[in-house]
């Protein structure tokens, strides 16, 4: 919902004509995930941390790493895939042509996938902090820089009818990396928070 | 080899003592070898074939800029020695170097951005190495920023630690920048061997990436007896030591 009404406000801002518009949609979509994403991240562990889920997890003898990965996939499945399945509708009125939408929405997927994944890290480490909120965008923002960069340099490509399989595959890399290492460091963070 | 005398440096008034002890050798060295290499770069050093005497702030700009990303790495070094053998010092250091290395990255922005004005027309481009040398600054703020808004001063060790790891990955795509994409910044100077540069140009830069290195350690040993001092105001130590 806010991925599309952020979507909705560069057309009236920057210029209605689609032509320009077509040229911007890679940086429009893929700003519009990150800051959705971050809206939404506040929201993966807090909750849990003040009922007192959190602290459950980590007392219950199983993997916290595990947990944590599991929270972080469902976290993504209730908004990063949402949001990938109604990009078209934005992308469209961006003028994005229709045979590009299929390759948008696996790169939109992937990344923001990846993007749920460092956030998941940071949003850990802001448990105990006050403004985590504030803090979180701060932490988050930097580390997800290749993955804006890759993602929206496959929309881009897509978006030109050219071959996408580059900056996908570097998508894909950061991606994997992140399901080895951010479970692991988020698990870290978490139980810091929970000392 | 007996290794027991790296333990007293966990120890808070043994750092302490050490720091205080040594801060004037690295600052004096410092300001000699500056005053050396700025000599032998500013005035005996020929003016380059392209780019004239405007070259020249490279005796600046090159020994800072690797000096932001070496101060990053030995954060996260000192962090993860910090999380791993629970070391207060550790902490202690990572946390003095965290504003120097700001400063430093700042620097490096700064000198770059005077030295692309003659060269490239602009103060500001948005190139990978300089758009990464930014990042390079939010990952310092977000690393402040995290340790200033955590109360409990243990767990704001660990967790900026865990941040400062985190971000290391961000190391080497800044150094490998200008070598991955096309970028107007130019490529990374050969200086020994096949070198790029005559001799008279390679020693005073050397003698600036030295003198840098020690005006860091100079700096991050006066920042650290502060630190110390802060966090173990508690301790009997202390109090000998400033009675």
């Amino acid at each position: 919902m806010f991925f599309m009404i952020v979507a909705t406000l560069f057309p009236l801002t920057l210029t209605p004509e689609l032509s320009r518009l077509r040229d911007a949609a890679p940086g429009v979509l893929w700003i519009g995930a990150l800051l959705s994403s971050l809206l939404a991240l506040e929201f993966l562990f807090r909750d849990d941390a003040v009922d007192g889920t959190l602290e459950q997890f980590a007392l219950s003898g199983q993997s916290l790493t595990w947990m944590l990965f599991a929270k972080t996939c469902t976290h993504w499945l209730l908004t990063g895939l949402p949001l990938a399945l109604s990009a078209p509708l934005a992308a469209l009125a961006l003028g994005v042509p229709v045979a590009a939408l299929g390759s948008m929405i696996a790169a939109l997927a992937l990344g923001s996938f990846a993007l749920s994944l460092v956030g998941a890290i940071c949003a850990g480490l802001t448990l105990g902090a006050r403004r985590g909120g504030v803090l979180l965008s701060l932490l988050t923002l930097p580390l997800s820089v290749p993955i804006l960069v890759f993602g929206s340099d496959a929309t881009r490509h897509a978006i030109a009818g050219t071959e996408i399989a580059g900056p996908m595959y570097m998508l894909g890399a950061i991606a994997v990396l992140g399901v080895t290492l951010a479970p692991l460091a988020a698990a870290a963070a978490v139980r810091i928070g929970l000392e | 080899m007996n290794w027991t005398w790296f333990h007293r440096f966990g120890s808070a008034p043994y750092m302490y003592g050490f720091a205080q002890r040594w801060t004037p050798w690295f600052g004096g060295a410092a300001l000699l070898l500056m005053l050396l290499g700025l000599y032998g770069g500013l005035v005996l050093a020929p003016p380059d074939y392209q780019q004239k005497d405007a070259y020249r702030i490279i005796y600046v700009h090159a020994p800072v800029a690797s000096l932001s990303l070496m101060i990053y790495t030995a954060m996260a070094v000192a962090a993860a020695v910090g999380l791993i053998w629970r070391m207060k010092v550790a902490h202690a250091a990572a946390a003095a170097s965290a504003p120097i290395g700001a400063w430093i990255t700042v620097a490096t922005l700064v000198t770059g951005s005077l030295w692309g004005k003659p060269m490239w027309g602009a103060y500001w481009v948005w190139d990978p190495r300089l758009t990464s040398e930014l990042f390079l600054l939010f990952l310092y703020f977000g690393y402040m920023g995290l340790r200033a808004a955590i109360e409990d001063p243990q767990k704001a060790d660990k967790a900026s630690a865990v941040l400062a790891i985190v971000g290391v990955v961000n190391v080497p795509i800044i150094k490998y920048s200008v070598n991955w994409w096309n970028s107007l910044h130019q490529p990374a100077t050969r200086l020994l061997g096949k070198a790029d540069m005559v001799w008279s140009m390679v020693w005073p830069l050397l003698t600036m990436f030295l003198a840098f290195m020690l005006f860091f350690a100079a700096v991050l040993l006066i920042r650290l007896r502060a630190e110390l001092l802060r966090r173990e105001r508690g301790a009997s130590w202390v109090r000998e030591v400033l009675s």
